[in-house]
């Protein structure tokens, strides 16, 4: 009776383990798709290294200058759209002045998305805010790093005018704004190279100017050391890190609602992460008994 | 004239990149080579792409197997290069409304966006098969990871509600990134910078060839 | 049926087209996948002629064509033609008999890449990180603290003593850099569960696509 037994068990994990993949697929799929359906916002708390970033644009005062810069592609609009949005919030709420730019081509692009999203919230849309004096979209200039560092210079030096053609000297914002001295902070969205790690060695190490930084979840482990010695104020990481964002700032948007997606789907693994050891530790157990 | 030409050119345009960084007036030829870069890189990119049209060219010539998809892959650089060049309105040929920004939205972001999504299903695929605890360190890898991929979602907050705050599964998970994996972090971050720094020595000065070998 | 949505079945259609691969390789996903290879080719042959090769190569010589009809005199953006030529050297590497002359081009690459990282990466990648290294390992009335700052040391000797691999790890300092392995083993579980976090992202905006926006199913 025990040894039919352990032949059925045996043969039970050896069948799990050598599931079809596209079995493992189906789940996956429907773990991400399911949620999607229930628009549930759930809350959660704020780690410090978001906590930083939203200090570092409230402690600002109104009129203070920031230096937005768009460094990804619509591939990861998912995890930075929402950070953007939730950034220009953020700063239009403070009346703080925005200055655009992007090191990535579709870069200036997303931030106009973005801004056409927040603008039609109403607190937004009351205060009137005007293109050349309230935010200014510089948009892309091709050279990496090299254009971060010409900036800290002289910003005609990358962008002698802005997206719309129009010379820096005619834009009411970007008068008496030279170089970095006369921003009070950078916000940077970053997908990859050029992202971060160049604003970090370029602008903040050799100019000394503040940084804070929305990146993609793969990037963002990368960006610790930074935080850690101060070169960098903060980090949003991903998905998680814009829905946090959203929550400090009392305004629960896409980030939120994807997150419950996120949450299934992360369990999902886990489960099946778990299932594959076990089924693994008990053949092995049976192997050498 | 094959050899040292390169090896002088690496270490003049090197050394001078460095030294600008301490003699300011420099900054004019650092300039300079830096927009000779981005010429010079345009055309590495036209090599690449000259190199697929040709490959795939060859593959539609002799008929060979999927010689049918060369077709596709080609047509799809002439359709979007005609288009971006002639037809978008040259220097804003990025801005919404532009026929170029309607091909990269519908037919590139859809494209590029969901091969990266397909990953997702790959992951948890090999995390199924291969994600096992093996030993010490395996068992390291697979429990940082549980924290990080339970603390970082709502699920955590939802297991660990029961532990006081402070020592639930998303503070644990901040707890990691903030003190161990920072320091994993630092100490590959420094050994990459320490390597960098020796591999831009040894090009500048000569002792590194490779780039500069035979064909 | 306006642009926009025929833009959006067209989206709808190619995404699928790549999913159809979780089920088997077919010729609808070669086909998707082919045009993948050809638009990104395009589109960044397209880029970079309009952000590189314009803004960087043609208004320069532009500029010094102008200056020679309007002033008559060579200006200093004539230079622009060495780089220029340079580029065309990169070319050359498709023709068998002279492409070793593209290995100009390249050393001027590996030049300027060489040059430039090298103070950026000593600064900010190393010394600094080095400089943050060095905390107190005991902060009175911290523990928090204090446990914080032997970790970050420990963990980050260690995982350097473990990339030593000029010295044999054995005795003492095997022991060091089995600590390391574990620090970066923690370190590598950490980065795989943040790099499934934004895989499933991707995923959530590619589904959010198909089932909100093209399908319209909420």
């Amino acid at each position: 009776m025990n040894e039919t037994t352990n032949q059925e068990k045996k043969t039970f994990w050896e069948k799990l383990l050598s599931i079809d993949r596209r079995i493992i697929f189906l789940f996956i799929a429907v773990a991400v798709s399911l949620p999607l359906f229930f628009k549930t916002s759930l809350d959660m708390p704020v780690s410090p290294v978001v906590q930083e970033v939203y200090n570092a644009i409230e402690k600002l005062q109104a009129g203070s200058k920031v230096l937005v810069s768009f460094d990804y592609d619509p591939g990861s609009m998912p995890e930075l759209q929402p950070m953007a949005e939730s950034f220009f919030r953020h700063c239009f709420r403070k009346d703080l002045k925005v200055i655009i730019m992007g090191l990535w081509p579709q870069g200036p692009l997303q931030a106009n998305i973005a801004l056409e999203q927040v603008f039609k919230d109403e607190d937004i849309k009351a205060k009137n805010l005007q293109y050349g004096i309230d935010y200014v979209n510089l948009g892309f200039t091709a050279g990496n790093e090299v254009v971060i560092d010409r900036m800290g210079h002289d910003f005609r030096e990358s962008y002698p005018a802005d997206s719309r053609g129009t010379p820096l000297s005619e834009i009411p914002l970007m008068r008496g704004v030279r170089n970095y001295d006369n921003i009070d902070l950078i916000l940077n969205l970053s997908a990859g190279y050029p992202g971060t790690m160049e604003w970090v060695q370029y602008a903040v190490d050799v100019f000394h100017v503040k940084l804070a930084a929305g990146n993609t979840a793969v990037q963002a482990p990368s960006m610790y050391p930074y935080i850690q010695t101060g070169q960098l104020a903060g980090v949003l990481g991903g998905m998680k890190g814009g829905a946090e964002y959203e929550i400090a700032l009392k305004r629960p948007a896409r980030a939120v609602s994807y997150m419950f997606s996120q949450a299934i789907a992360h369990g999902v693994i886990c489960l099946f992460i778990i299932i594959g050891n076990i089924a693994f530790f008990s053949l092995r157990k049976k192997k050498t008994s | 004239m094959r050899r040292e030409v390169p090896l002088v050119l690496t270490a003049i345009v090197g050394i001078t990149m460095i030294i600008a960084h301490f003699i300011p007036p420099l900054n004019i030829l650092k300039n300079l080579f830096e927009d000779w870069f981005f010429i010079i890189a345009a055309f590495a990119i036209y090599l690449g792409i000259l190199n697929l049209i040709l490959v795939n060219g060859d593959k539609i010539y002799k008929k060979q197997k999927g010689w049918l998809f060369g077709a596709v892959v080609i047509l799809g650089f002439l359709v979007i290069t005609i288009i971006g060049i002639f037809f978008s309105g040259g220097r804003s040929f990025q801005d919404p409304g532009t026929r170029f920004y309607y091909l990269y939205m519908n037919i590139y972001y859809p494209l590029s966006a969901t091969m990266f999504a397909l990953l997702a299903f790959f992951v948890a695929s090999a995390s199924y098969r291969a994600f096992r605890a093996r030993n010490v360190e395996a068992t390291m890898l697979l429990g940082a990871a549980f924290i990080l991929m339970l603390g970082r979602v709502p699920i955590g907050e939802w297991i660990s509600a029961w532990l006081p705050e402070g020592y639930r599964l998303g503070d644990a998970a901040d707890w990691i990134m903030d003190f161990p994996m920072t320091a994993g972090q630092k100490a590959i971050m420094i050994g990459i910078a320490l390597g960098v720094v020796s591999s831009a020595l040894r090009v500048i000065l000569g002792l590194e060839r490779a780039y500069s070998a035979g064909e | 049926m306006s642009g926009e949505v025929i833009g959006v079945w067209i989206g709808a259609i190619l995404t699928l087209g790549i999913f159809s691969f979780l089920y088997k390789d077919n010729p609808f996903y070669k086909f998707s996948e082919a045009l993948f290879v050809g638009i990104s080719a395009g589109y960044w042959f397209v880029v970079t002629f309009w952000q590189y090769f314009v803004p960087k190569f043609w208004d320069n010589l532009a500029l010094a064509y102008s200056e020679l009809l309007t002033k008559g005199r060579l200006d200093y953006h004539w230079i622009y033609l060495l780089g220029g030529f340079f580029g065309v050297l990169m070319l050359l590497r498709l023709v068998p008999k002279i492409g070793w002359l593209s290995r100009w081009s390249l050393a001027f690459i590996v030049g300027t890449t060489a040059g430039l990282q090298f103070t950026r990466y000593l600064e900010s990648n190393g010394i600094k990180q080095v400089v943050g290294t060095i905390k107190p390992l005991l902060v009175s009335g911290n523990m928090n603290a204090t446990i914080g700052n032997i970790i970050i040391v420990v963990g980050t000797f260690c995982g350097l003593i473990y990339f030593f691999f000029s010295k044999e790890h054995k005795g003492v300092f095997g022991g060091a850099a089995r600590v390391g392995v574990w620090f970066l083993m923690i370190t590598f579980g950490a980065l795989f569960g943040y790099t499934v976090m934004s895989r499933m992202s991707l995923l959530i905006g590619r589904m959010d696509y198909l089932f909100g926006i093209w399908l319209g199913l909420y």
